[in-house]
């Protein structure tokens, strides 16, 4: 059976860490699955799936040359790698408004309470330090219907949050 | 009528300009029969392309009427299919019956118009618009060797939906 792991790798964003440390993956024996790398105000995260055959002690070993010389912070899980079972989000919901404390718990809050399971949810902090405005993306699964999203979003849109609900028709074709 | 077996990115025959169909008899009409027994009886699709059974023709087969509300023409063959006209464009998600696992959001025009043949050889002219507009697109890519990987833009921050008519 395959032996799946989740890293984790974090620091501060420089040019070239997911080529060094992919490479260094790929030359220890590594075959990466999925990925997710994002830069969240300034700092450098991925998220990545790698199947190898030795224990989560020598994956750090492999990797400890590079989490020294560039100054990151990794973590690593064993996990199981289901791959080639994607979800297809049906819903999409956009949220923006000038940033405060509280906004992402309120919205998925709301929608979990209404059914809906998130399978995606990036947000940025835009604007300016004196006027920050907050953008979130969510995409997911609407097990309730939409009308039940709608209507526990109401009591969120009435503090000043603009959340809007688009359903996403995959086209397969 | 049989089920065909449906060819899967990266085989190369997915990637070949299909060849236009020059005869209209038995022969043909008994492969489209199976074409659409095969997009009815496999994964929920809306649409097929010959060549996603590897045959190098330019036939493909819409139905989008399972959707509610739209507009469709239901059950379409469109045989050596040409877009006249195309305007606005549209992100919206898609996937194929070739590309398992995987959908990702591509830009259509939001609106079509499209000449093709039917399975007897008869011209019609078609005027296609939203979900409808996109499958067709989709399909008629798959005559030209295109598949929806070959158009994917960012799934990341797109924007909120809208649409742009010129």
């Amino acid at each position: 059976m395959q032996q799946w792991f989740m890293l984790t790798v974090v620091g501060k964003d420089q040019p070239g860490i997911v080529a060094r440390v992919t490479t260094r993956l790929f030359d220890g024996g590594c075959n990466l699955g999925e990925a997710s790398m994002a830069r969240l105000g300034g700092n450098f995260t991925i998220m990545l799936m790698a199947q190898y055959d030795g224990s989560i002690d020598a994956l750090r070993r492999l990797l400890a040359p590079d989490v020294a010389a560039l100054n990151l912070h990794l973590h690593i899980d064993g996990i199981d790698g289901h791959l080639h079972a994607h979800v297809v989000p049906d819903t999409r919901i956009s949220v923006f408004g000038a940033d405060r404390a509280g906004i992402v718990a309120q919205v998925t809050t709301a929608l979990a309470g209404a059914g809906f399971n998130v399978l995606d949810l990036e947000s940025d902090v835009a604007g300016t330090e004196r006027q920050p405005i907050y953008v979130m993306h969510i995409e997911g699964c609407a097990a309730r219907g939409v009308d039940a999203l709608e209507q526990a979003l109401e009591k969120v849109r009435r503090e000043g949050v603009e959340v809007r609900l688009v359903p996403i028709d995959t086209m397969i074709g | 009528m049989s089920l065909l077996d449906v060819v899967t990115y990266p085989d190369p025959r997915l990637t070949q300009k299909a060849i236009a169909v020059a005869q209209f008899d038995d022969e043909l009409r008994a492969f489209v029969r199976d074409l659409e027994a095969t997009m009815r009886g496999g994964p929920p699709s809306v649409g097929i392309a010959a060549p996603q059974v590897g045959r190098s023709l330019r036939i493909a087969i819409v139905d989008v009427s399972v959707k509610p509300n739209i507009a469709h023409h239901g059950r379409l063959v469109l045989i050596n299919p040409e877009i006249l006209h195309a305007e606005g464009s549209v992100v919206g998600r898609e996937g194929c019956l070739s590309v398992p696992d995987y959908t990702g959001n591509v830009m259509r025009a939001g609106r079509v118009e499209v000449t093709a043949l039917d399975e007897y050889g008869s011209e019609m002219i078609y005027a296609f618009e939203g979900f409808e507009a996109r499958a067709v697109q989709h399909e008629i890519d798959h005559l030209n060797g295109l598949l929806f990987l070959d158009r994917l833009v960012s799934r990341r921050n797109d924007l909120f939906r809208r649409k742009v008519y010129k």
